[in-house]
């Protein structure tokens, strides 16, 4: 494989796992410090799609992100409302919301299940015309994915520190202990999700912008995809102060992006990317726990059956 | 200072788990009582400082604190004036943070966006030291090394940060260690003496009951059997407390954590 092959490979993962690092992020602001795994990731992903596609190509393609922002932190206050207000549990709140947003999706989409933005002014293409003279004229995608991502493990890095912050993840560390303190926990996972999918929607907003088009499958399986590129990341960066994990998630889903590229050009077919992810997660998930069961299970093995009562 | 009237609590209505956990249950504290409560098992003693802190609302009576009713008002509200401990030395602080980090939530000094400022940090290192435990030279320690003891050491500081206008400590000291525990209870006299805090402590310890405070409460099937404080306390020894227990309530105490002596 030439040189120029390897590069380009590089750079097509680092693109598609900067806009995928923003989706990470997003769960590790719920699963990591809320503790919180919320199953509407998929269809808030879409959203951000649907939203900042339609906005887009009605003309506004800087008005796109803000839509898809706010679409998603809508998303997310519903889930909230669900779990904290509703009693509905966490992952099932999860599950309702994710397919409610489908019937929403098409809505958005004015009843097709497909958006073409092939002559629609985004915000690549208006970084493309900025960068047209310059020596990263190029590289125009990697540019707005890194912004994205910049601004957002900034914003994290701030907000995570901030006493509402060391609340949110006070609450997904000690529950016990934010019951009978004065944080209101109602309050804090309200705000952690809110915050956490409005990252989502942009994150697919991107996404689909960068393509070109968007599908109402854009988002499907993403929660997976976005759980084994946490816990890669969590392996690489795992310890440390907020910003050196959050560089983590970004290091993950660039892993599992590039692992899937290197994959695809030896010939797996694109189909299999889901099921990698989700033997990643398998994997990473049950490990510690096999890990830990092994004398046990390794005594069993190698039991004989002695002679009964000599 | 803290005002109970008639409170009652049954516990799973309705059901074959039904418990009556109080009744009818009254009390007035003034502000600086230090009052240890002790009890058989199931007496209600954790219930009602559950009640009091606000972890559920009582099925009938009222609850007063410095003269407002507080009797709805949700937990997190009354924790702004209310510290609580319980005997879980992990239930009060949260191990996935630094210490610094878990001192600042229970500052909470500035707004919701405001940071920790080196001031803040110099404030909680003065603190840390105080403890005796070396805990000022680990801030940025997450608080998930530390041991049950200087964990509990922590959650302490952490209630009575701000000083709280009451201090509800549930056997605070049990799962500690002898030595650890004298510690922590050293300090817990020195912060509620420092700050004149009123406080109501939960004790197995017999001899805890007597020395410390000025007032002491027994409790069975959910009511107050036996309140005793000023000279008649003072006099008083372990074997006098059981005995008036059991001349008040017909039956020996029965609690299977008592301690009888030190």
């Amino acid at each position: 494989m030439s040189l120029d092959k390897l590069l380009s490979l590089g750079q097509t993962a680092l693109e598609l796992g900067l806009v995928n690092a923003l989706t990470v992020l997003a769960l590790f602001l719920r699963y990591s410090m809320l503790n919180l795994c919320d199953l509407s990731t998929d269809g808030c992903f879409t959203l951000g799609a649907a939203v900042g596609a339609v906005v887009a190509i009605s003309g506004h393609p800087w008005l796109s992100i803000p839509a898809a922002m706010g679409a998603g932190l809508c998303s997310g206050f519903v889930t909230a409302l669900l779990q904290t207000r509703l009693g509905v549990e966490s992952l099932l709140a999860g599950i309702i919301v994710n397919t409610g947003l489908y019937s929403i999706n098409i809505a958005v989409m004015g009843g097709a299940s497909l958006l073409n933005m092939n002559k629609t002014d985004t915000v690549f293409t208006y970084m493309k015309e900025l960068l047209k003279n310059s020596p990263l004229g190029s590289q125009f995608k990697l540019v707005v994915a890194l912004i994205a991502v910049a601004l957002v493990v900034a914003f994290l890095t701030f907000f995570l520190n901030t006493r509402l912050g060391l609340a949110i993840r006070a609450t997904g560390n000690n529950p016990d202990m934010v019951r009978s303190s004065s944080i209101n926990p109602v309050f804090t996972t309200t705000v952690g999700l809110c915050v956490s999918n409005a990252f989502t929607g942009l994150s697919g907003c991107l996404l689909g912008q960068m393509q070109k088009s968007m599908n109402i499958d854009i988002g499907s399986g993403m929660v997976t995809i976005a759980l084994a590129s946490l816990l890669i990341g969590a392996t690489v960066l795992g310890r440390g102060g907020i910003c050196r994990r959050a560089l983590g998630m970004v290091a993950g889903a660039f892993i599992f992006r590039l692992v899937y590229t290197v994959a695809l050009r030896f010939h797996i077919p694109a189909y299999m990317l889901k099921l990698v992810a989700s033997v990643i997660v398998m994997l990473a998930i049950s490990m510690p726990y096999l890990r830990q069961r092994w004398p046990e299970l390794y005594r069993q093995l190698t039991h004989r059956p002695g002679k009964e009562g000599r | 200072m803290l005002r109970i009237e008639h409170i009652s609590k049954t516990f799973n209505p309705g059901t074959v788990n039904e418990k009556k956990a109080i009744s009818e249950l009254s009390l007035r504290l003034e502000k600086g009582d230090f009052v240890t409560i002790i009890g058989s098992n199931g007496a209600g003693k954790s219930t009602l400082l559950g009640a009091i802190a606000g972890s559920f609302f009582t099925d009938e009576g009222a609850i007063f604190l410095d003269g407002r009713d507080v009797t709805f008002q949700p937990e997190y509200q009354r924790s702004k004036s209310i510290g609580r401990l319980f005997q879980d030395p992990m239930r009060g602080s949260a191990p996935g943070m630094t210490i610094e980090e878990n001192l600042a939530l229970a500052a909470g000094s500035g707004g919701w966006f405001s940071h920790m400022t080196r001031a803040d940090r110099a404030r909680f290192r003065d603190r840390l030291a105080l403890l005796e435990m070396g805990l000022e030279d680990r801030m940025r320690q997450s608080v998930g090394l530390l041991s049950g003891g200087q964990r509990q050491a922590l959650t302490l500081l952490m209630a009575t940060f701000n000083p709280p206008k009451l201090l509800l400590l549930d056997e605070h000291t049990a799962a500690l260690d002898p030595g650890t525990a004298e510690k922590v209870l050293r300090i817990t006299r020195e912060v509620v003496e420092e700050h004149r805090i009123t406080t109501l402590m939960v004790t197995h310890n017999m001899h805890q009951a007597l020395s410390l405070g000025n007032r002491t409460l027994m409790m069975a099937d959910g009511g107050i059997v036996l309140d005793v404080s000023g000279d008649e306390r003072a006099g008083m020894t372990v074997e006098d407390l059981l005995a008036r227990f059991k001349a008040g309530t017909g039956k020996a105490l029965d609690n299977d954590r008592i301690l009888l002596s030190e």
